[in-house]
């Protein structure tokens, strides 16, 4: 080869090579997905990672507003009031190649429909999915549901074969320690692909070049790389030393360190996620305590007490640094039900407090285990250990018990601990989910994260009722008695709504998302 | 010599008091002309009463939740803090206890666990260095060998090991009270085999000698010739590795709990201090800390030079 033709060989190879940059987004949070099976575990950090993968029927945007994903679009039947219609986008395929159609649909809500799906009481309503054809899909619920589209942004698709052919029909029996082929292997239709996955330690993604959007989002990250880094020192000093580019859960009393940096940025939102306390009211004698005969927490005077006792104001200035909101319901005010007048309903009055527990006859208080997670929420052992101090001055002696999320979920879902952290976002913007999560009462298929023991039936009547109510107004008034129970009851003591910061090096471009759930195909790199 | 004529004799010897005879031995002696020696000995002791006493010197007691104030969380050393007014000498840590009052009442811990550890370590290890050096055979190989393996792994993992099994099998509600106790056995778990190696192999040499030979002649049983006739002669040496080990057996447990596995939040040991101040360092809250690490390093550093002292002292051959 003469050496001209070798420098054109190299200056063509140069020249196809160059639109084909590789760009890698590597990102850091404090914890990994706790599994990738779409239906297991319906839990924020989980999803997140989900949807670079798997794809619902319409997702949110990164300002909370909705977009045709896997459905193009979607109205109510004009013959059936109970019937949702849903067209299906033609020409999608999986990662492994096979075609998207209405039997993996239905396919996929009933899989979400089982037991051990955690989603099951965002679609509890849904009597029958059936396939019109192969791209027309008819959702009939128990009643009319105007809202039923919210709850379906996390509801992801999987393609019937690949999910047969792996056995792995059936949903992982994630507090059971399950593990199947699902929870460590993907085939979605999303926009990247996985490529490894070692639990707990890193998470590699490719970018999908057959993905029906690619030319109508950036796309421009072609390989994720997801670390999880559990010590917020580290994360930071990782963000520090350029080895990642886009840290979600930033240390709060880091961010000026960051922003001061060349080329880091600290970007803030509200998040649309109130971090609270649970309380287990509905046993005759919880475990955690060390009254033999009684459980102090069913009474509303010791819970209300110990709401008291909680300074939320310094729990901002000091644990939070003012990156958080103090919260007096366990709704975010971006959710339809909130008010501002229930959310200003907690204040802290230590003497008030030491008066209801004595009038509740512990004047001598109690003892009790607090299950606190320790990296699920910014500062979340910070604030329980907070709360202990809190609670100690009105004589309630607190033991923390602070453990990784994934041995602390499954407490609150298998109901072994009587009282816990724990924090909700709300991706439907609406009361009913909150409700039909944490204050129905506790039964199979609804209720599922409701570790109180609390059990109203008329209550449950009422908020089952919301799927179904289509008067808009007569909606509201009921949520907002609901939520008038609640907050009488002192279901929970609510503590506050988060602040969402996210770093990153200054060639990402991307804003915060209250829902706090990056999704990749939207930023941009320069 | 028998017993007999010992007694006999002695009193007349010893009129000298025991301290008489302490201060008159070469161990004081060259103890004396080693200034490393006197101060860490000094420095040791200063720590090892401050700890003992945490509840008389120590300003607030930090684990009393009824004391705190978290608004004065993140106080720096002697000076105000900007809401309540309130100083303390070494400021304060993320959830308003003063880090001087934390670190004296972790000093407490971290000691606790490290002398439990060593005293089960020693027990442990003597024990079966005794029966394996003195028994010999088959009980031998099976000690020694189970020692090899164990030595093969660094002895933190083997800890964490220890703990994690530990974790799973005891109740939830006892976690908490029982981890101090489970530190304790994972440390003494990973540390006794020095302990069996020394002793194993100075029994050897004393078993051979013919004081032992005259106590199995008239009849002792092995348990008593072992405790009584080669136990104490071959102690010297078990007093170094326990003093060079209660250093390493502190900075274990600062480990374990500087991992998170350690000592529990509602009982922090320096190594657990450590940890929580470890989030504080980017955005300048150093004393949370520098404070409970130099406590650490002085601590360890002091005791592991005394050891390193009493090994001179203790071998003629190094003199």
């Amino acid at each position: 080869m003469k050496p001209t033709s070798a420098l054109t060989l190299v200056a063509v190879l140069m020249a196809t090579a160059a639109p084909l940059s590789a760009e890698t987004l590597r990102w850091a949070r404090s914890g990994d997905a706790l599994t990738l099976d779409p239906h297991a575990q319906n839990e924020g950090p989980t999803h997140t990672i989900r949807h670079q993968m798997y794809e619902p029927l319409i997702i949110r945007d990164m300002t909370g507003a909705f977009e045709p994903a896997l459905a193009t679009d979607w109205a109510p039947s004009a013959d059936d009031p109970n019937v949702w219609v849903f067209n299906l986008r033609e020409g999608v395929t999986f990662h492994d190649g096979a075609a998207f159609t209405a039997e993996d649909v239905v396919f996929s809500f009933d899989r979400a429909l089982q037991p051990n799906s955690d989603m099951k009481e965002l679609i509890g309503s849904i009597t029958e999915v059936r396939a019109v054809d192969d791209f027309t899909v008819e959702i009939v619920t128990d009643g009319p549901n105007p809202i039923l589209p919210s709850n379906l942004t996390n509801l992801f698709m999987m393609d019937k074969d690949w999910t047969e052919a792996n056995n792995t029909v059936a949903v992982q029996d994630f507090e059971g320690g399950e593990i199947t082929f699902a929870t460590t292997n993907a085939n979605g239709t999303g926009p990247y692909v996985l490529q490894s996955r070692e639990p707990d330690v890193k998470t590699v993604m490719v970018r999908n070049e057959n993905y029906w959007g690619i030319d109508q989002f950036p796309m421009e990250v072609t390989e994720i790389v997801y670390t999880p880094i559990q010590n917020a020192a580290t994360r930071v000093a990782a963000m520090l030393s350029g080895e990642i580019d886009f840290l979600q859960d930033m240390p709060v009393q880091d961010l000026e360190r960051v922003n001061a940096v060349d080329g880091l940025v600290v970007k803030q939102a509200p998040q649309n996620r109130v971090i609270f306390f649970g309380m287990n009211q509905g046993a005759d004698d919880i475990e955690a305590d060390n009254v033999d005969g009684a459980n102090p927490l069913a009474d509303v005077r010791v819970r209300r007490a110990m709401s008291m006792a909680i300074n939320r104001d310094a729990i901002r200035q000091v644990v939070m640094r003012g990156q958080s909101e103090p919260a007096g319901m366990i709704a975010p005010p971006f959710v339809n039900g909130w008010t501002a007048e229930m959310d200003a309903e907690s204040s802290t009055d230590v003497e008030g407090a030491k008066a209801l527990l004595a009038e509740a006859g512990y004047a001598d208080g109690f003892s009790i285990r607090l299950d606190c997670p320790n990296d699920r929420y910014i500062n979340d052992e910070g604030i329980c250990q907070a709360a202990v101090g809190m609670l100690g001055q009105i004589g309630v002696t607190v033991n923390l018990d602070a453990k990784p999320k994934a041995q602390h979920f499954p407490l609150i879902a298998d109901g072994k601990t009587d009282f816990y952290m724990l924090g909700w976002g709300v991706p439907t913007y609406d009361s009913e989910y909150i409700f039909n999560f944490l204050v129905h009462g506790r039964e199979s298929d609804i209720g599922t994260w409701n570790g109180t023991g609390y059990d109203n039936d008329e209550l449950d009547a009422m908020i089952a009722s919301l799927a179904s109510n289509t008067d808009l107004e007569a909606r509201n008034a009921d949520i907002a008695s609901i939520w008038r129970v609640v907050q009488d009851e002192q279901l929970y003591i609510p503590i506050h709504h988060q602040v969402l910061n996210w770093g990153m090096s200054e060639s990402v471009g991307i804003e915060v998302d209250p829902e706090d759930q990056p999704k990749i195909k939207y930023f941009t790199m320069n | 010599m028998t017993e007999l004529s010992d007694h006999k004799v002695a009193p007349k010897v010893a009129q000298k008091s025991r301290l008489r005879v302490f201060l008159d031995s070469d161990i004081y002696y060259t103890f004396r002309r080693s200034p490393i020696a006197v101060i860490s000995t000094i420095v040791v002791t200063i720590l090892i009463l401050s700890a003992v006493f945490a509840p008389l010197i120590a300003p607030t007691n930090p684990f009393n939740p009824a004391s705190l104030n978290l608004m004065n969380g993140f106080t720096p050393p002697m000076a105000p803090n900007a809401f309540t007014g309130e100083s303390f000498i070494l400021g304060t840590d993320d959830q308003g206890r003063d880090v001087f009052s934390t670190i004296l009442y972790g000093m407490r811990i971290s000691l606790f666990v490290g002398v439990a550890a060593v005293l089960f370590a020693m027990v442990l290890g003597i024990t079966l260095g005794l029966i394996s050096g003195y028994v010999g055979g088959w009980t031998e190989t099976i000690i020694m060998r189970v020692a090899d393996v164990q030595l093969t792994f660094p002895s933190i993992l083997v800890a964490m090991l220890i703990f994690g099994i530990a974790k799973g099998i005891t109740p939830i509600e006892y976690r908490d009270q029982m981890a101090i106790w489970v530190l304790i056995i994972a440390i003494g778990l990973s540390d006794w085999v020095q302990f069996a190696r020394v002793v194993r192999g100075a029994t050897l040499v004393e078993k051979r000698k013919e004081y032992v030979e005259a106590a199995r002649l008239i009849g002792r049983k092995p348990y008593a010739i072992m405790l009584r006739h080669i136990l104490p002669n071959v102690l010297s040496p078990v007093l170094v590795i326990a003093t060079i080990s209660l250093a390493l057996a502190i900075i274990a447990e600062a480990t374990l709990s500087f991992l998170g596995v350690g000592a529990p939040p509602t009982q922090p040991s320096l190594g657990t201090l450590i940890r929580i101040g470890q989030g504080f360092l980017f955005s300048g809250e150093w004393w949370i800390l520098l404070f409970p690490a130099l406590t650490l390093l002085t601590l360890a550093l002091s005791v592991n030079l005394l050891g390193d002292w009493l090994r001179d002292a203790l071998n003629p051959r190094l003199r």
